[in-house]
């Protein structure tokens, strides 16, 4: 099998996310999709690792999982504040930085 | 062990790829199209665990223990709490509020994923250098060495980054009192004061079939009264409203009296014909 697999996949796989982050409303599903994309960088990332017989592709990998994971909790956390003022979860209603 | 993900990729691998990698894409395919937030948390839960396989497939056997243990152990139990919070409910309106604004993004999107895939389509690779030799001490002995030396300065900044983070969703999520909360007393008082609903509220359910705490009772015409129902569930939205039951069930039973009468004249006709050709 071609190692360019993973790329496509990865490659596919990110180009679903982001499509979702255009197409989605719902907040949360827009965060979802933004994680999708992360783990499809993470999928080339290992893949390259392998390409190159090197751990450092890992390693980046392992960043961008504890930068994933602090992401998520503040933008959970941003996500719960505009529901409690605003009673709805969708990105249209947040216009304003103000809550 | 060193063997595993070594140069060369098995006729093993390559089936693993195309099915679970059809997996994968149909995951990520539900996560952005299913309507409600929780489907599309457990789709991508899917498409989670289906990477880590890949993970390990690829000799990164610490990250794909780490992708099971922290993407779709916490991160996704994460998203599923906030989806509780929220509301399970709460459908993404199909309205579109810029108009073709799905169409142009679809279109975006196609665009985007020819444009990366036309360019890893011009990659010449054959063949993988394989991680025998990085990982011939053991791939979490490798990371580690990697992770305190070249990469510690990196790694201590993300300390920094996740300390952060946890303060600053405290701070967004955390809710000061600003008023004090009224006691019983006080309520009472305000409740005189107003003079709209002086005595307790009317119990809930006065059918003679129902008297469950989430059916309204009936006012004297014959309507039935909110007020009787408990704050919570009429906030949820959650009566349950059974004025209609006796005449649907009528109904019903008419229905299947109807339909039973129908079927024995559609037999009749075909036995009389049997008859007459006897």
């Amino acid at each position: 099998m071609n190692p360019v697999n993973y790329l496509y996949l990865a490659a596919l796989l990110f180009t679903i996310g982001a499509t979702g982050v255009l197409i989605r409303r719902n907040a949360i599903v827009v965060f979802m999709c933004v994680e999708l994309m992360l783990n499809a960088c993470n999928l080339a990332l290992v893949a390259f690792s392998r390409l190159h017989g090197n751990l450092d592709g890992q390693i980046i990998a392992f960043f961008t999982m504890v930068v994933a994971a602090a992401e998520v909790v503040v933008g959970l956390a941003i996500i719960v504040s505009l529901f409690r003022t605003r009673h709805s979860a969708s990105v249209d209603d947040a216009g304003l930085m103000k809550l | 062990m060193t063997h595993i993900a070594a140069y060369a990729t098995s006729t093993g691998e390559a089936f693993q790829f195309w099915v679970l990698g059809t997996v994968a894409v149909i995951g990520a395919l539900c996560t952005v199209f299913m309507k409600k937030a929780v489907h599309s948390a457990l789709c991508l839960a899917g498409t989670m665990i289906v990477l880590a396989v890949f993970y390990l497939a690829n000799g990164a056997y610490f990250l794909g223990i780490v992708q099971i243990v922290v993407y779709t152990g916490a991160i996704m139990m994460l998203f599923l709490f906030v989806v509780m919070l929220v509301g399970v409910t709460a459908a993404d309106s199909l309205k579109e509020t810029i108009r073709g604004q799905r169409w142009l993004a679809l279109l975006c999107g196609l665009g985007f994923g020819i444009l990366l895939i036309a360019g890893i389509g011009n990659a010449s690779l054959t063949e993988f250098n394989g991680l025998g030799e990085a990982n011939a001490g053991g791939n979490v002995e490798g990371l580690a060495a990697l992770i305190f030396t070249k990469y510690v300065f990196a790694f201590e900044l993300t300390g920094a980054l996740l300390i952060t983070a946890a303060v600053g969703a405290m701070v967004l999520t955390h809710r000061e009192r600003t008023e004090r909360a009224k006691t019983q007393r006080e309520l009472a008082e305000q409740r005189v004061r107003e003079g709209r609903q002086v005595p307790p509220l009317p119990a809930p359910g006065v059918y003679a079939r129902h008297n469950a705490v989430d059916i309204a009772g009936l006012l004297p015409d014959g309507t039935p009264s909110e007020l009787t129902v408990n704050k919570t569930l009429r906030e949820r939205g959650q009566i349950r409203d059974v004025s209609q039951d006796a005449i649907n069930d009528l109904r019903a039973l008419e229905q299947r009296a109807a339909d039973r009468l129908e079927r024995r004249g559609a037999v009749r006709p075909a036995e009389r014909a049997e008859e007459a050709s006897k």
